[in-house]
Protein backbone atom coordinates (compact mmCIF):
# COMPACT_ATOMS: atom_id res chain seq x y z
CA UNK A 1 0.00 0.00 0.00
CA UNK A 2 1.41 3.41 -0.98
CA UNK A 3 1.14 6.57 1.12
CA UNK A 4 -1.15 8.05 -1.52
CA UNK A 5 -3.51 5.12 -1.12
CA UNK A 6 -3.25 5.37 2.65
CA UNK A 7 -4.25 9.04 2.71
CA UNK A 8 -7.03 8.38 0.19
CA UNK A 9 -8.71 6.01 2.70
CA UNK A 10 -10.66 4.34 -0.11
CA UNK A 11 -12.54 7.57 -0.71
CA UNK A 12 -13.25 8.35 2.96
CA UNK A 13 -10.24 10.68 3.37
CA UNK A 14 -12.39 13.77 4.11
CA UNK A 15 -14.34 12.03 6.87
CA UNK A 16 -11.45 10.15 8.48
CA UNK A 17 -8.88 12.97 8.38
CA UNK A 18 -11.55 15.55 9.13
CA UNK A 19 -12.25 13.66 12.37
CA UNK A 20 -8.65 13.20 13.47
CA UNK A 21 -7.63 16.66 12.27
CA UNK A 22 -10.40 18.35 14.27
CA UNK A 23 -9.57 16.31 17.39
CA UNK A 24 -5.88 17.23 17.10
CA UNK A 25 -6.76 20.90 16.55
CA UNK A 26 -9.04 20.92 19.61
CA UNK A 27 -6.33 19.33 21.78
CA UNK A 28 -3.71 21.82 20.57
CA UNK A 29 -6.00 24.81 21.16
CA UNK A 30 -6.86 23.56 24.65
CA UNK A 31 -3.20 23.14 25.58
CA UNK A 32 -2.46 26.65 24.24
CA UNK A 33 -5.34 28.15 26.24
CA UNK A 34 -4.26 26.42 29.44
CA UNK A 35 -0.68 27.63 29.00
CA UNK A 36 -1.90 31.14 28.22
CA UNK A 37 -4.06 31.15 31.33
CA UNK A 38 -1.08 30.19 33.48
CA UNK A 39 0.99 33.00 31.95
CA UNK A 40 -1.76 35.55 32.59
CA UNK A 41 -2.34 34.26 36.13
CA UNK A 42 1.34 34.57 37.04
CA UNK A 43 1.47 38.05 35.45
CA UNK A 44 -1.51 39.15 37.53
CA UNK A 45 0.11 37.82 40.69
CA UNK A 46 3.23 39.86 39.99
CA UNK A 47 1.20 42.97 39.15
CA UNK A 48 -0.75 42.57 42.38
CA UNK A 49 2.50 42.33 44.33
CA UNK A 50 4.09 45.31 42.52
CA UNK A 51 1.01 47.40 43.19
CA UNK A 52 1.59 46.90 46.90
CA UNK A 53 -0.44 45.06 49.44
CA UNK A 54 -3.64 47.04 49.02
CA UNK A 55 -5.60 43.98 47.89
CA UNK B 1 -5.68 8.87 62.05
CA UNK B 2 -2.52 9.00 59.97
CA UNK B 3 -4.56 8.27 56.86
CA UNK B 4 -6.90 11.11 57.69
CA UNK B 5 -3.99 13.51 58.07
CA UNK B 6 -2.56 12.59 54.66
CA UNK B 7 -5.95 12.93 53.08
CA UNK B 8 -6.39 16.45 54.33
CA UNK B 9 -2.83 17.31 53.48
CA UNK B 10 -3.42 16.64 49.79
CA UNK B 11 -6.82 18.28 49.79
CA UNK B 12 -5.14 21.55 50.79
CA UNK B 13 -4.76 23.67 47.63
CA UNK B 14 -1.19 24.63 48.57
CA UNK B 15 -0.01 21.01 48.71
CA UNK B 16 -2.04 19.93 45.72
CA UNK B 17 -0.65 22.79 43.62
CA UNK B 18 2.91 21.47 43.99
CA UNK B 19 1.93 17.82 43.63
CA UNK B 20 -0.01 18.52 40.41
CA UNK B 21 2.94 20.42 38.98
CA UNK B 22 5.17 17.38 39.52
CA UNK B 23 2.88 14.78 37.95
CA UNK B 24 1.63 16.73 34.88
CA UNK B 25 4.70 16.00 32.66
CA UNK B 26 4.38 12.26 33.33
CA UNK B 27 0.71 12.20 32.36
CA UNK B 28 1.43 14.32 29.27
CA UNK B 29 4.33 12.18 28.06
CA UNK B 30 2.56 8.86 28.59
CA UNK B 31 -0.52 10.28 26.86
CA UNK B 32 1.53 11.22 23.77
CA UNK B 33 3.14 7.77 23.66
CA UNK B 34 -0.21 5.99 23.95
CA UNK B 35 -1.79 8.23 21.29
CA UNK B 36 1.03 7.35 18.89
CA UNK B 37 0.78 3.64 19.69
CA UNK B 38 -3.02 3.55 19.51
CA UNK B 39 -3.18 5.37 16.18
CA UNK B 40 -0.42 3.18 14.78
CA UNK B 41 -2.42 0.06 15.64
CA UNK B 42 -5.62 1.71 14.44
CA UNK B 43 -4.30 2.71 11.04
CA UNK B 44 -1.62 0.12 10.25
CA UNK B 45 -2.51 -3.06 12.15
CA UNK B 46 -6.33 -3.08 12.35
CA UNK B 47 -7.85 -4.49 9.16
CA UNK B 48 -10.31 -2.76 6.86
CA UNK B 49 -13.92 -3.26 7.94
CA UNK B 50 -16.04 -5.41 5.66
CA UNK B 51 -19.13 -3.21 5.78
CA UNK B 52 -17.78 0.27 6.41
CA UNK B 53 -14.44 0.05 4.57
CA UNK B 54 -11.93 2.63 5.91
CA UNK B 55 -14.57 5.01 7.26
CA UNK B 56 -14.92 2.87 10.40
CA UNK B 57 -11.47 4.05 11.55
CA UNK B 58 -13.20 7.13 12.95
CA UNK B 59 -14.24 4.79 15.78
CA UNK B 60 -10.78 5.00 17.38
CA UNK B 61 -11.32 8.66 18.26
CA UNK B 62 -15.13 8.78 18.33
CA UNK B 63 -15.72 6.13 21.00
CA UNK B 64 -12.92 7.21 23.39
CA UNK B 65 -13.99 10.88 23.13
CA UNK B 66 -17.62 9.93 23.79
CA UNK B 67 -16.72 7.77 26.80
CA UNK B 68 -14.55 10.55 28.22
CA UNK B 69 -17.24 13.18 27.72
CA UNK B 70 -19.58 11.10 29.90
CA UNK B 71 -17.04 10.03 32.54
CA UNK B 72 -15.62 13.53 32.97
CA UNK B 73 -19.14 14.82 33.53
CA UNK B 74 -19.71 12.30 36.33
CA UNK B 75 -16.34 13.10 37.92
CA UNK B 76 -17.08 16.82 37.62
CA UNK B 77 -20.51 16.37 39.23
CA UNK B 78 -18.89 14.21 41.95
CA UNK B 79 -16.32 16.89 42.78
CA UNK B 80 -19.02 19.57 42.67
CA UNK B 81 -21.13 17.50 45.09
CA UNK B 82 -18.16 17.02 47.45
CA UNK B 83 -17.58 20.76 47.40
CA UNK B 84 -21.25 21.41 48.09
CA UNK B 85 -21.52 18.92 50.97
CA UNK B 86 -18.16 19.29 52.71
CA UNK B 87 -17.41 22.85 51.62
CA UNK B 88 -13.96 21.78 50.41
CA UNK B 89 -12.38 24.43 48.19
CA UNK B 90 -10.23 22.11 46.14
CA UNK B 91 -13.13 19.86 45.06
CA UNK B 92 -15.00 22.83 43.65
CA UNK B 93 -11.87 24.02 41.86
CA UNK B 94 -11.40 20.55 40.36
CA UNK B 95 -15.00 20.60 39.13
CA UNK B 96 -14.49 23.88 37.32
CA UNK B 97 -11.16 22.69 35.92
CA UNK B 98 -12.78 19.58 34.41
CA UNK B 99 -15.69 21.33 32.68
CA UNK B 100 -13.87 22.79 29.64
CA UNK B 101 -12.08 19.48 28.95
CA UNK B 102 -15.33 17.55 29.20
CA UNK B 103 -17.03 20.02 26.88
CA UNK B 104 -14.26 19.62 24.31
CA UNK B 105 -14.55 15.83 24.41
CA UNK B 106 -18.30 16.16 23.86
CA UNK B 107 -17.56 18.44 20.92
CA UNK B 108 -15.09 15.93 19.45
CA UNK B 109 -17.66 13.17 19.94
CA UNK B 110 -20.35 15.15 18.06
CA UNK B 111 -17.99 16.35 15.33
CA UNK B 112 -16.49 12.93 14.57
CA UNK B 113 -19.99 11.45 14.81
CA UNK B 114 -21.22 13.86 12.14
CA UNK B 115 -18.30 13.00 9.88
CA UNK B 116 -19.04 9.31 10.39
CA UNK B 117 -22.81 9.68 10.02
CA UNK B 118 -22.61 11.42 6.65
CA UNK B 119 -20.98 8.57 4.68
CA UNK B 120 -22.79 5.79 6.61
CA UNK B 121 -26.31 7.17 7.15
CA UNK B 122 -26.29 9.90 4.51
CA UNK B 123 -26.84 12.63 7.10
CA UNK B 124 -24.53 14.79 9.22
CA UNK B 125 -27.12 14.92 11.96
CA UNK B 126 -30.36 13.19 12.92
CA UNK B 127 -32.49 13.89 15.99
CA UNK B 128 -31.78 10.44 17.31
CA UNK B 129 -31.88 9.75 21.08
CA UNK B 130 -28.14 9.06 21.32
CA UNK B 131 -27.11 12.14 19.35
CA UNK B 132 -29.60 14.43 21.04
CA UNK B 133 -28.64 13.37 24.57
CA UNK B 134 -24.94 13.86 23.75
CA UNK B 135 -25.76 17.35 22.44
CA UNK B 136 -27.57 18.04 25.71
CA UNK B 137 -24.41 16.92 27.52
CA UNK B 138 -22.42 19.56 25.63
CA UNK B 139 -25.02 22.19 26.60
CA UNK B 140 -24.87 21.07 30.24
CA UNK B 141 -21.11 21.62 30.24
CA UNK B 142 -21.52 25.03 28.60
CA UNK B 143 -24.32 25.92 31.03
CA UNK B 144 -22.13 24.91 33.98
CA UNK B 145 -19.23 27.04 32.69
CA UNK B 146 -21.49 30.03 31.94
CA UNK B 147 -23.28 29.85 35.29
CA UNK B 148 -20.00 29.61 37.20
CA UNK B 149 -18.58 32.56 35.27
CA UNK B 150 -21.67 34.71 35.78
CA UNK B 151 -21.48 34.76 39.60
CA UNK B 152 -18.79 37.03 41.03
CA UNK B 153 -18.38 35.40 44.42
CA UNK B 154 -16.50 32.14 43.68
CA UNK B 155 -17.99 30.24 46.64
CA UNK B 156 -21.51 31.12 45.57
CA UNK B 157 -20.63 30.28 41.97
CA UNK B 158 -19.39 26.87 43.19
CA UNK B 159 -22.64 26.13 44.98
CA UNK B 160 -24.99 27.26 42.23
CA UNK B 161 -23.11 25.43 39.47
CA UNK B 162 -22.77 22.32 41.66
CA UNK B 163 -26.56 22.03 41.78
CA UNK B 164 -26.70 22.31 37.97
CA UNK B 165 -23.94 19.69 37.58
CA UNK B 166 -25.63 17.24 39.95
CA UNK B 167 -29.07 17.54 38.33
CA UNK B 168 -27.51 17.30 34.86
CA UNK B 169 -25.81 14.00 35.68
CA UNK B 170 -29.18 12.30 35.10
CA UNK B 171 -28.40 12.78 31.41
CA UNK B 172 -25.35 10.50 31.46
CA UNK B 173 -27.19 7.18 31.94
CA UNK B 174 -29.72 8.43 29.38
CA UNK B 175 -26.90 8.77 26.82
CA UNK B 176 -25.48 5.39 27.73
CA UNK B 177 -28.75 3.46 27.56
CA UNK B 178 -30.31 5.52 24.74
CA UNK B 179 -29.39 2.91 22.13
CA UNK B 180 -31.24 0.29 24.18
CA UNK B 181 -34.24 2.26 25.35
CA UNK B 182 -35.11 3.80 22.00
CA UNK B 183 -35.03 2.49 18.49
CA UNK B 184 -32.12 4.60 17.30
CA UNK B 185 -30.19 4.97 14.09
CA UNK B 186 -27.01 4.98 16.16
CA UNK B 187 -25.52 1.52 16.47
CA UNK B 188 -25.59 -0.32 19.79
CA UNK B 189 -22.77 -0.53 22.31
CA UNK B 190 -19.49 -1.60 20.72
CA UNK B 191 -18.09 -2.88 23.99
CA UNK B 192 -20.63 -4.65 26.15
CA UNK B 193 -20.25 -6.10 29.61
CA UNK B 194 -20.71 -9.50 28.01
CA UNK B 195 -17.85 -9.04 25.55
CA UNK B 196 -17.47 -7.77 22.03
CA UNK B 197 -17.39 -9.01 18.48
CA UNK B 198 -14.67 -6.55 17.51
CA UNK B 199 -11.42 -7.63 15.90
CA UNK B 200 -8.61 -7.84 18.48
CA UNK B 201 -6.46 -5.15 16.82
CA UNK B 202 -9.47 -2.83 16.64
CA UNK B 203 -10.08 -3.33 20.37
CA UNK B 204 -6.42 -2.71 21.16
CA UNK B 205 -6.39 0.50 19.13
CA UNK B 206 -9.58 1.76 20.75
CA UNK B 207 -8.52 1.00 24.32
CA UNK B 208 -5.05 2.45 23.77
CA UNK B 209 -6.50 5.73 22.46
CA UNK B 210 -9.00 5.65 25.35
CA UNK B 211 -6.12 5.42 27.84
CA UNK B 212 -4.30 8.20 25.98
CA UNK B 213 -7.40 10.42 26.21
CA UNK B 214 -7.70 9.71 29.95
CA UNK B 215 -4.08 10.71 30.55
CA UNK B 216 -4.51 13.80 28.37
CA UNK B 217 -7.63 14.82 30.28
CA UNK B 218 -5.87 14.38 33.64
CA UNK B 219 -2.80 16.34 32.52
CA UNK B 220 -4.72 19.25 31.04
CA UNK B 221 -7.24 19.49 33.92
CA UNK B 222 -4.45 19.45 36.51
CA UNK B 223 -2.66 22.19 34.56
CA UNK B 224 -5.89 24.21 34.50
CA UNK B 225 -6.64 23.67 38.19
CA UNK B 226 -3.20 25.03 39.08
CA UNK B 227 -4.16 28.39 37.54
CA UNK B 228 -7.55 28.28 39.26
CA UNK B 229 -5.84 27.60 42.61
CA UNK B 230 -3.51 30.57 42.13
CA UNK B 231 -6.37 32.87 41.10
CA UNK B 232 -8.54 31.94 44.03
CA UNK B 233 -5.81 31.78 46.65
CA UNK B 234 -3.98 34.89 45.42
CA UNK B 235 -4.28 36.68 48.74
CA UNK B 236 -2.70 33.90 50.77
CA UNK B 237 0.79 33.76 52.19
CA UNK B 238 1.81 30.59 50.38
CA UNK B 239 0.96 32.00 46.94
CA UNK B 240 2.94 35.19 47.56
CA UNK B 241 5.91 33.04 48.58
CA UNK B 242 5.87 30.89 45.41
CA UNK B 243 9.07 31.26 43.39
CA UNK B 244 7.11 31.57 40.10
CA UNK B 245 5.13 34.50 41.52
CA UNK B 246 8.24 36.29 42.72
CA UNK B 247 10.15 36.73 39.43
Amino acid sequence: MSWGEFFYMKGYAFYVWGSYGAALLIFLIEVMLVRHRRKITLQNLRMMRDAGDED
Amino acid sequence: MKLAINWFKYSAPSTFYGLAGKVIPWFAISSAILFAAGLYIGFFVAPTDMQQSEAYRIIFIHVPASILSMFIYLIMAGYAALGLIFNTRLSSMMASALAPTGALFALISLWTGALWGKPMWGAWWVWDARLTSELILLFLYLGYIALHASIDDPRRADRASAVLAIIGSVNVPIIYFSVKWWNTLHQGATIKFTGTSMHVAMQQAMFTVLAACWLYAIAVSLARVRSIILERERNTQWVSELPEAKL
